[in-house]
């Protein structure tokens, strides 16, 4: 187990019997689903379809586990995010943490949760209360839950806590437009740790920052995920960020997901149409690639309006090997059977395979 | 030999309330027809205002040109009067904006934009500006242009409101198109395609191209030349290939080193310490000194020139146009071990391929 | 997006120094990826252990903290430069005393005055004249002070606090709660203001400010209710309102700490402009005849009866309008000087 602070501890959350067993997920989400209805009129609403922002999405995570979530914009990625965390009630689904089902709670039970699963917002300019002091936005925890930190004590947790991510406690009583993006982007990160939660839900945290303090960031993130434990979703559309981080990597397109494996499994043998064509279109920071000319894989078109997805398979509008079965038939993300090695990982697409020939 | 845009000492001041403030502190450049430029830098670099200040559409006050030339096409547009300025601004120059929303008119539809620009450049009929506006917008491959051509911004997606943009910049056949950070907002597919039309754009009408931005992926697919900006002034230029395999600015490292890469999956990144000065507060001596794990006592006192680049071990025979902004650009060339330059524990000598 | 200047106050991460302290992770100065082209001939300094609780004492950062400078601060900061702001909270100032001490400046008595003089021009102690009754027009106009500032402030505070109340909450809430007050809103909004006041004040007999700072609240409140309502819906969108949600932050807290506070300086612009129109509004009314009465003093009274003899006795109308325009005037002014510092933190 990983090292426990020193601070005075809150009681543990209670937890339910499964989670004895430390090799149990952490996380365990099944069919997970929010549809948003499209509703006419002002008075009497009549509903004319839904946008299906999520369809039906699930995976296991473990401690101490980063799954990374790429997917572009309309993907459905960040209404993950807001599921995860409760900020939406899902549709349909479920949404298990240490075997409870987390997604219909409401009231005090849900905010006994809430304390487990965390999130680190994408815009460091939006995600702090610029009328709140540093000190204040981080010791804000304390004040909701005051069972995870003594009142004597909050003063040392904020200050342990800016320590920890690597600014200076001494700038507690300062405003966040005083910090730079980067340094608010730890902000919240100390603020997302502060009530020891195992599950970070991070949605684009370095999307909104430079290119070296990305760097600073992402190395912070992995720094307290090994000495925590903590567990992460980390949901980006920088594949390169992604693929540094996460141990395990779920490609999402229009609300589902498209594949999912390790990084290696979805990096170096990505089996999905749409895995091809995004990782190709990833620019290399190495102008020799230039010189072997890789292969391009442009898709044509736009991505389909979530509110009216194409059927059964949703990309085939874009694919180059979409055929009739495509639009009758959804395929099943499973590992498809003809393959093998690191080929061998779910994929929904019927003709899933590591070349990009039809 | 006139370059198409020639850029000299370009210095561009803010004035704030605590002071003023160094945009721009001596910035040099220069692109031909028919190259592309890259201009890379992070947020308060200065490559933006840079851009502002030659096209000439910087927010005066609080920001004025304190000194230098421009010199497009062997005139110094800094010296024009405010309506030659403009006319060279729509016929020979254009821009391309990051966020295409704001820079279209969201109340008057595309078509129409485009073929004002006819009508007021060209003194085309309405008829055969709108039909030359949707000849555009097939050029720029939007599909089903003529029905979309009375269509909105906003009822574009993302990237076809770029494209948009584009053709509104190529619209008039310009020399010099100056493209601010045109894909940064853009799903990493529609990038590939913007970027791919640009290029093919600029093969096509033998525009000059400069590209500023902050992702060295771009640049790496696009860039002949490469310009790396910090805190407002140039720390090295190269031709691309150079710049990538042997980087002579420790920021420039720095930078190649912080990234991830999709196709390699590291350990720790490296991360530059420290954070970008404020341009009311620059170090003295060498700006990137408080996070240089080169600087010593000199790059504190003395600011750096750019010192032309020899290297011998470069792509191009006769590398011309390299420059570095450092004390020390022969050690970081050859990738010496910055506490212990001629030690046995690191590796004198050009790095391997 | 790049922003052209960094924060102008720069927080450094600390610098490393001493190596005995607990890590600091932005000052990482060393590491190398375990592939590729570019292995740093560097050494790879060993990282120390992260620990919840700093272990050794810091060094003291050098010198005090420097001046914290909270948004509300560096709006003040830019109102006291501003030559509106100073000028009209100069006039306001002097207004509201002779408000509460009309005393102060005027010994008169604005209540009794001698028929003999009346539309009598300025005379030794009497710089502005007589009025219709033999009153002193100067004195008169002092103390007409008292109800338009009664009056504009209350009518605003009791309008700013309803308006930002109901609509504060429909804006939180949403839904039908919203649909409801927005309904309410529009049926105020539709009542034209003067013809409402005719009809509903003249039924009131007492000539007390109440009834006509009730009325002004009766129908103020919309304006600003929907302003608060815009504002609190923008601010609950914000990113900090979410993450206080996250958190597990109950209505009552999101409402108090992190959405009033944002949300609050849009109204304040609002409800300082609107005192102004109050002011006036409150001596249009009694212009007509139905706001105050005598033997309340109020400049809409005292225009009201020397309209009549505006050729004969100029003065007895010039001075009471002048002073409500300059009330007025200054109140919008202030309104106007207050936008501009507070609205740059908007953005």
């Amino acid at each position: 187990m990983a090292s426990t602070p020193s601070t005075p501890s809150a009681p543990p959350v209670p937890s339910a019997p499964s989670a004895a067993d430390p090799a149990a997920p952490v996380l365990e989400v099944r069919g997970l689903a929010k549809l948003y209805p499209l509703t006419r009129g002002v008075v009497v609403k009549r509903r004319t379809g839904a946008v299906r922002a999520v369809d039906t999405v699930s995976f296991d995570l473990r401690r101490g586990e980063t799954l990374g979530v790429v997917g572009e914009s309309g993907c459905g990625k960040s209404t993950l995010a807001r599921l995860l965390v409760g900020l939406e009630r899902p549709t349909a689904g479920s949404i298990r943490y240490r075997g409870e089902d987390i997604a219909r709670l409401s009231g005090r039970a849900l905010r006994a949760v809430r304390r487990n699963i965390q999130m680190v917002f994408q815009d460091p300019y939006t995600s702090l209360n610029p009328r709140m002091t540093v000190g204040d936005i981080i010791g804000e925890p304390y004040e909701i839950h005051p069972d995870a930190a003594p009142k004597g004590d909050r003063r040392r947790a904020v200050r342990d806590l800016l320590d920890v991510v690597g600014l200076d406690p001494e700038h507690a009583n300062r405003y966040p437009h005083q910090f730079s993006g980067g340094q608010r982007q730890r902000i919240g990160i100390a603020r997302g740790l502060a009530l020891r939660p195992e599950v970070i839900v991070a949605d684009e945290p370095v999307s909104a920052l430079d290119v070296s303090v990305q760097a600073q960031v992402v190395n912070l993130l992995e720094r307290l995920q090994d000495e925590f434990g903590l567990a992460y979703v980390f949901i980006a559309h920088d594949l390169s960020v992604v693929r540094h981080i996460s141990d395990r990597v779920a490609v999402m397109y229009l609300g589902r997901f498209a594949e999912t494996g390790t990084g290696t499994e979805i990096y170096d043998h990505p089996t999905h149409p749409y895995t091809q064509a995004l990782l190709s279109a990833v620019p290399v920071p190495d102008p020799e690639a230039r010189a072997r000319p890789r292969q391009r894989i442009l898709l044509p078109g736009d991505v389909p309006s979530p509110a009216d997805p194409p059927t059964g398979c949703r990309f085939r509008t874009r694919c180059w090997k979409a055929e009739p079965r495509c639009a009758a038939d959804p395929p099943a993300l499973a590992v498809p059977p003809e393959l093998t090695g690191g080929a061998a990982h779910p994929s929904a697409c019927h003709f899933a395979a590591e070349g990009t020939t039809a | 030999m006139t370059r198409l845009l020639d850029v000299r000492d370009l210095r561009v001041a803010f004035r704030t309330r605590d002071g003023v403030a160094d945009a721009v502190g001596g910035v040099s450049y220069a692109v031909d027809a028919g190259r592309t430029l890259a201009v890379l830098g992070e947020s308060g670099s200065g490559k933006s205002v840079t851009a502002q200040a030659i096209m000439g559409i910087l927010d005066s006050p609080p920001a004025f040109v304190t000194g230098g030339k421009v010199f497009f096409q062997g005139r110094d547009l800094l010296t024009l009067s405010r309506e030659e300025r403009r006319r060279v601004r729509g016929a020979k120059m254009a821009m391309i904006f990051q966020d295409a929303l704001s820079a279209l008119n969201p109340v008057i539809p595309v078509g129409a934009q485009l073929a004002e620009m006819y009508q007021v450049h060209r003194g085309m009929s309405r008829r055969d500006a709108r039909a030359r506006a949707v000849e555009l917008m097939d050029r720029v491959r939007i599909p089903a242009a003529a029905a979309r051509a009375g269509d909105y911004p906003h009822q574009f997606s993302g990237g076809m409101r770029q494209r948009v943009m584009i053709a509104m910049a190529i619209a008039l056949e310009p020399e010099l198109i100056i493209a601010d950070e045109p894909t940064t907002a853009l799903d990493v597919t529609v990038q590939a395609q913007v970027m791919d039309l640009l290029a093919e754009l600029r093969r096509e009408y033998a525009m000059g191209l400069i590209l500023i931005t902050h992702d060295l992926g771009v640049v790496a697919d696009v860039a002949d030349t490469i310009a790396v900006m910090y805190a407002g002034r140039i720390v090295e230029t190269a031709p691309v290939r150079d710049l990538y395999r042997r980087p002579a600015h420790p920021y420039t490292r720095g930078l190649l080193d912080s990234i991830p890469r999709v196709d390699q999956r590291g350990g720790e990144l490296y991360a530059i310490k420290g954070l970008p000065p404020s341009p009311l507060a620059l170090p003295a001596g060498c700006p990137f000194n408080p996070r240089c794990p080169r600087a010593r006592d000199i790059c504190r006192t003395d600011r750096p020139p750019l010192y032309e680049v020899s290297d011998s071990g470069a792509t191009d025979a006769g590398a011309q146009g390299r420059a570095s902004a450092c004390h020390f650009w022969k050690e970081e060339l050859h990738g010496l071990d910055p506490l212990d330059p001629l030690g046995a524990a690191g590796t004198v000598g050009p790095l391997g391929g | 997006m790049p922003e052209p200047c960094e924060p102008l106050q720069p927080c450094e991460a600390r610098s490393d120094t001493s190596s005995d302290r607990p890590v600091d992770l932005a000052a990482t100065g060393t590491a190398t990826l375990q592939s590729g082209p570019r292995s740093r001939p560097w050494r790879r300094r060993p990282l120390p252990r992260l620990r919840w609780r700093a272990a050794a004492p810091r060094p003291a950062t050098g010198g005090p903290v420097p001046g914290n400078r909270g948004l509300w601060s560096d709006a003040w900061h830019d109102l006291r430069r501003n030559p509106v702001f100073l000028l009209s909270a100069l006039v306001i100032l002097f207004l509201v005393t002779i408000a509460v001490w009309p005393q102060l400046i005027a010994d008169g008595n604005p209540y009794q005055g001698n028929l003999a003089k009346a539309q009598d021009g300025p005379a030794p102690g009497h710089p502005f004249g007589f009025d219709l009754q033999g009153r002193d027009v100067y004195t008169r106009t002092v103390y007409g002070a008292r109800a338009s500032i009664t009056v504009g402030i209350c009518a605003t505070a009791g309008a700013a606090l309803l308006g930002s109340v109901l609509g504060g909450l429909a804006g939180f809430f949403g839904g039908w709660w919203d649909a409801l007050l927005s309904r309410i809103a529009d049926v105020f909004f539709g009542i034209p203001i003067l013809l409402g006041g005719l009809v509903f004040l003249s039924v009131v007999t007492s000539g007390s400010v109440w009834p006509v700072v009730g009325f002004i609240v009766l129908l103020g409140w919309p304006q600003i209710s929907r302003i608060a309502r815009g504002a609190v819906v923008t601010v609950r969108q914000q990113d900090y309102v979410l993450a206080a949600r996250t958190l597990g932050a109950g209505n009552g807290r999101m409402l108090l700490r992190h959405i009033a506070p944002n949300a609050v300086a849009p109204v304040i612009v609002v409800a300082t402009i609107a005192l102004g129109t109050y002011i006036a509004l409150e001596a249009t009314l009694s212009f007509l005849g139905v706001g105050l009465k005598p033997p309340t003093v109020s400049w809409g009274i005292d225009i009201s009866s020397a309209s009549t003899q505006i050729r004969n006795a100029p003065h007895m109308l010039l001075w009471p309008a002048a002073a409500l325009s300059i009330t007025v005037l200054a109140f919008i002014m202030l309104g106007d000087a207050v936008r501009d510092a507070i609205d740059p933190k908007l953005r």
